[in-house]
């Protein structure tokens, strides 16, 4: 005598019938929906959206109770739940990606990465001239506040994590306190400091000086964490095999958390790379190329953006569209270097 | 406390018309506290060259602790403090003027966990111990295939040197971990539990290493494994503590003597499985 082999199953999966209901409850939630706003004096599209969706829920909850039991319909609803409240976030962010995008690409011409504004009279249309000029500064101020906060933050992170000094915790305590700083403060500060008192005038270097400052506190706490990450047993394995505490430090502790340290300077330059406030005292804005940043204005893409967009001329506008999607592909092609920097470096 | 005194075991087992061993490391009247709480009191205890040394006991009594008193990792733990002396071929490890890492050189340590540093190949991961202590050494394809060798795991990774160290199984890490220890050549190896992590097969392969390495090295080896102390140690020091009483010696001789005709009852009861 043979039996039949058991069926499988997938427990928690989605079977086809599951597929039908739900589409099957989505669209009488839409249609049931519609009548009523049809045959009551219901209106609004935001107030329809949230019937539908509360029906929808209702529905869904009814089937799966009735086909699958309590505890699947519970998990289905809180699945459904769970997964629109990741769609809203994701959308808020489609949003403003597409409505850059949007007003954006209209703007964007071959000229406008290597052209400047020298030479562009108002009447000009926005194919002419470009953020060239705007570009090489983003890239060398933000890469300058770069080089100048990820040695300090991670010496920071090492001081707080590996040798946790005496003043450690005030130490904490300052570098929490300056993640607070207005933007516009720091770039004040620099603006008194150094183009005004040490007489140094608007450059790039300032601009990163001043982009540093907001920079350091990110890069030092998020370092701090990922040397926190690093087992403490392979910290006592290098001092157990007769190393000083600082080559335990340099050979092992940050080798591991590289890739993370890594991260760390993504984080510090996600956080200055769209800042226009501190630039507006620190580089002040060119619309000439200028490559040097320790002398004269320098422009920047965010900086561009804002001094075109307050133009009435449409032209105007277009190009400071265009300067904030190309601000956006810059970071975005920043952090995918970074990514793999760290990967590849793991990967070793 | 009312403990019974330790025995001289230095005597017991060396040979009885030899002249007395000066012991390479002993532990005299050490005491260990983490803040104000009292871990270890009193402990004396020496350890004969090229011997294994076991130290059994229920768990928080102090056996951990002392084992890193021993080789100065103790003092990295904030609020930790001790007293009494560690001799070094006759040299207190706490002396002025000793580094904690040349002592540390000296005394090696192999961890309950395996860690081999996943930065870093097989092959890197044996030579560590000298670029970490800063010692120039020719010779490097020698010293790994030596080393290795005496681990035992030579023959499992030979075709692989430059494969990360993390890729091998929990058994082969350990070993690892002993052969990086090795590269130093320390005089004293200290191991906290090192098959506690591991499967029987490993644990078998890990202990044949400790007996073939015991006759070059002294070791120092703590476990909870009392078969484990009896197959591979020359002497055993039964420690005993809790939360409440600092832990000590409550008897301490050749391992073979300390298994079959214990002294104390305490001791007794432990090795029966009664307690602990």
């Amino acid at each position: 005598m043979t039996t039949a082999a058991p069926v499988r199953r997938r427990p928690g999966g989605m079977t086809h019938e599951d597929v039908i209901a739900g589409v099957g409850a989505a669209g009488l939630a839409v249609v049931v929906t519609a009548v009523a706003f049809l045959l009551t004096p219901l209106a609004g599209s935001f107030g329809f959206v949230l019937t539908a969706y509360v029906l929808f829920l209702a529905l869904l909850t009814i089937d799966s109770r009735r086909r699958l039991g309590g505890v699947i319909a519970t998990d289905r609803v809180a699945s459904v739940l769970v997964g629109t409240c990741g769609a809203v976030a994701l959308a808020a962010l489609g949003l403003i990606l597409w409505y850059v995008i949007d007003r954006g690409v209209p703007g964007l011409h071959r000229g406008f990465f290597t052209k400047t504004l020298d030479s562009v009279g108002p009447l000009d249309p926005a194919t002419d001239g470009g953020a060239g000029h705007a570009i090489v500064g983003t890239l060398e101020q933000v890469g300058l506040a770069a080089l100048i906060s990820t040695p300090l933050g991670i010496l920071t992170a090492v001081y707080l994590s590996e040798l946790r000094g005496r003043i450690a915790p005030i130490i904490r305590f300052f570098v929490d306190s300056m993640s607070g700083i207005p933007s516009i403060v720091a770039g004040l500060f620099i603006y008194t400091l150094w183009v005004v008192q040490l007489h140094k005038g608007f450059s790039g270097l300032a601009a990163a000086m001043a982009l540093a400052v907001l920079m350091l506190p990110t890069v030092a706490r998020a370092a701090e964490e990922m040397l926190a990450l690093v087992p403490g047993g392979l910290r006592e394995s290098a001092l157990a095999l007769g190393s000083p505490h600082w080559r335990s430090v340099t050979r092992i502790v940050l080798p591991t958390a590289r890739s993370g340290l890594a991260t760390a300077a993504i984080l510090g330059v996600a956080r200055v790379a769209g800042e226009t406030a501190p630039l507006l005292m620190t580089a002040f804005g060119n619309d000439s190329l200028n490559a040097d940043p320790t002398k004269g204005a320098q422009s920047s893409l965010s900086l561009f953006a804002y001094q075109r967009i307050r133009n009435a001329l449409p032209s105007e506008i277009e190009r400071g569209w265009a300067a904030a999607l190309v601000l956006i592909l810059v970071v975005l092609a920043l952090f995918t270097l970074a990514r793999l920097v760290a990967a590849t470096r793991k990967a070793r | 406390m009312d403990l019974p005194v330790t025995l001289d075991h230095g005597d017991l087992v060396d040979p009885p018309d030899a002249a007395p061993v000066v012991p390479t490391l002993e532990a005299r009247r050490v005491g260990a506290w983490f803040g104000d709480h009292q871990i270890l009191e009193d402990i004396d205890l020496a350890m004969a060259p090229n011997t294994v040394t076991a130290i059994i006991g229920p768990s928080g009594c102090g056996k951990s602790t002392f084992l890193r008193v021993l080789n100065r990792m103790h003092e990295l733990v904030p609020g930790a403090s001790l007293a009494g002396e560690v001799l070094l071929d006759g040299t207190d490890v706490y002396g002025r003027g000793i580094r904690p890492s040349s002592t540390r050189l000296h005394i090696g340590m192999v961890f309950q966990k395996p860690n081999p540093f996943p930065t870093m190949s097989i092959r890197e991961n044996v030579l560590s111990g000298l670029k970490l202590a800063g010692i120039r050494r020719p010779d490097h394809d020698g010293l790994v295939e030596q080393c290795l060798t005496r681990a035992g795991l030579w023959n499992e990774v030979k075709d692989r040197l430059g494969r990360p160290g993390g890729a091998l199984s929990g058994g082969q890490q350990q070993r690892l971990c002993i052969a990086r220890s090795l590269a130093v050549e320390p005089r004293v190896l200290l191991m906290d539990e090192p098959c506690s992590a591991l499967d029987p097969s490993s644990t078998r392969r890990i202990e044949e290493t400790i007996r073939e390495l015991g006759t070059e090295v002294t070791i120092v080896i703590v476990t909870h494994n009392m078969h484990q102390a009896a197959r591979i140690s020359d002497v055993t020091a039964f420690f005993l503590g809790d939360q409440d009483r600092p832990g000590t010696i409550v008897e301490c001789g050749p391992t073979t003597e300390l298994f079959s005709t214990p002294n104390d009852p305490r001791t007794e009861d432990y090795i029966q499985g009664r307690f602990g």
